[in-house]
């Protein structure tokens, strides 16, 4: 990679390049291949539905996990830490927080899976009679809890950022998350729980983790004595935990009543 | 065939670009520095771009569709009963087939998962190479397998959902104690990156189908908590399998091919 200016070089090289890749990724998928293949086959004895469909499919999941990882490395990677480093330059916490939310908040708020199980959890909730039945009570429901949620995760990195600079161990931190989930689930509505809970899994998109990751890296290598491998990691944590914190509150404040009897 | 990749890409394009805009504007506006080797990123932002419509789009067409068709398969009266009526209570051994599915989906899904590959790629990088990538994603996909198998059994014998998080929680800080102290961020950072794009529709189809099929489960109700559980296990894993290992090094000092 260092001399990269000759074009027929160049081409040698991505080529092998992508070579691997293909067959990295080709790895990474024959684990579930192989267990459709059996159960299908061995233990269901169901014939294969839309065969060259699923082909055609597996196909295009290979190539795309294979671009996606070759992107990875050459573009999210690097300006993550880039700008984590430029950040440490500038010296300004505040923007640094700001940007941190904004990425947190931004990404979470548009996530497809997070979508999904908002307007889920707005059927069981009108199912429920918890929330007045109609369309647009529904759709407020949901939007409620898709703002909390991307809310929570841009606090979340906001956190993280504050606990990478100023030395904060991840696990008190954290087990002190845990309390707080545990005792708000003994007072918050039933509805909200299972819900709450996912909802922590489902924040942290594949575009979002690499960035984070990247970020948090970077900034722990940036500041002098702290080791990137400590401090570096735990922003995802806060993303999945605090999450689940405000769902919980949220319920809490949109059911309050039926709590308190 | 072709427009559905041009939706998925409008899509995903939509997905990213509030993220693009932030960068743009930081990095212009507040930092006021150019990108270092900006084509590099430029074309890897398209590389993350295109991969991620094709990886959804086949997503679509080939694992899901096959997945749910299992899972909804597997856990069909005729196929765990022999018959159509399912017994009032039915035993949780009955589902053999269903643990067994569930664990297989959660590892082998868990192997695919591109966030977790970011996450691995970058352990492997900061650590000096002692964290192997493929080490790493193993241990977090055993994590799933078992976080999986056990949250189906939840479904099946109906038990509160609370009870198994506070009960992993606790074992989760007990083993905070006494693990090595540089794994535990990435631990709990293992357990937020398990469960996207590949995992959990498929878990989501599993835990809804399952629910739907035994009597007296509400699939509003039981459905979810499956990735709460996906989530969960992984933490326990990474610390366990970093606490064998810190013994494995102490009771044989002399091999450092290990790991």
């Amino acid at each position: 990679m260092a001399q990269m200016t000759d074009p027929p070089y160049l081409i040698l090289i991505l080529l092998r390049r992508l070579f691997r890749r293909l067959k990295e990724a080709g790895s990474d998928l024959l684990p579930i291949i192989l267990v459709i293949i059996v159960f299908q086959l061995a233990i269901l004895r169901q014939p294969f539905p839309e065969l060259l469909e699923v082909l055609i499919g597996a196909v295009l999941v290979v190539a795309g996990l294979m671009l996606f990882v070759q992107g990875l490395e050459m573009g999210l990677f690097p300006i993550g830490e880039a700008m984590a480093v430029a950040f440490a330059r500038k010296g300004s916490l505040v923007w640094l927080l700001i940007f941190g939310f904004g990425l947190g908040f931004s990404t979470t708020v548009a996530e497809p899976a997070l979508i999904a199980i908002t307007q889920e959890a707005a059927k069981v909730a009108a199912q429920g009679c918890i929330i007045a039945p109609g369309e647009s009570t529904r759709a407020s429901y949901a939007l409620g809890l898709r703002l909390t949620v991307a809310v929570s995760v841009g606090l979340a990195i906001c956190i993280g950022i504050i606990r990478i600079l100023r030395g904060w161990p991840v696990h008190y931190l954290i087990i002190a998350g845990y309390m707080i989930v545990i005792l708000m689930t003994l007072v918050a509505p039933e509805e909200i729980v299972g819900i709450a809970y996912d909802s922590g899994g489902v924040t942290t998109s594949t575009v979002t983790v690499p960035l984070v990751t990247a970020l948090g890296v970077g900034l722990a290598s940036s500041v002098r004595g702290r080791n990137p491998m400590v401090y570096g990691f735990g922003m995802i944590a806060f993303a999945s935990l605090l999450p689940m914190i405000f769902v919980m509150g949220f319920g809490m404040i949109v059911f309050g009543v039926k709590i308190a009897w | 065939m072709l427009l559905e990749i041009a939706q998925t890409l409008m899509a995903t394009c939509m997905d990213v670009f509030p993220v693009l805009a932030l960068i743009m504007a930081f990095q212009f506006i507040i930092l006021r520095q150019p990108i270092p080797r900006l084509r590099q990123v430029v074309v890897g932002f398209g590389c993350v771009l295109v991969g991620l419509t094709l990886f959804l789009v086949g997503l679509e067409k080939a694992l899901f569709p096959v997945g749910k068709i299992m899972a909804r398969q597997l856990s069909a009266p005729e196929f765990v009963f022999g018959t159509k009526i399912v017994p009032q209570s039915p035993d949780w051994w009955a589902y053999s087939w269903v643990y067994v599915f569930a664990a297989l989906v959660g590892f082998s899904t868990t192997i695919a998962e591109p966030a977790l590959i970011a996450v691995a790629y970058k352990a492997y990088h900061v650590s000096g190479g002692t964290i192997s990538q493929w080490g790493l994603r193993l241990v977090v996909a055993l994590g799933v397998a078992i976080g999986i198998a056990l949250g189906t059994f939840r479904i099946i014998t109906g038990t509160p959902l609370f009870l198994y998080i506070a009960g992993g929680y606790l074992i989760v800080v007990v083993q905070t104690i006494f693990a090595p102290k540089a794994i535990i961020p990435l631990a709990y950072d293992s357990g937020g990156v398990t469960t996207s794009t590949v995992t959990v529709p498929l878990v989501a189809a599993l835990g809804l189908g399952l629910s739907a099929t035994i009597p007296g489960r509400n699939p509003a109700l039981d459905g979810f908590g499956l990735i709460a559980f996906a989530s969960l296990f992984p933490v326990m894993t990474v610390m366990a399998y970093a606490q064998l290992a810190q013994w494995w090094a102490l009771i044989r000092p002399k091999s450092t091919k290990e790991g």
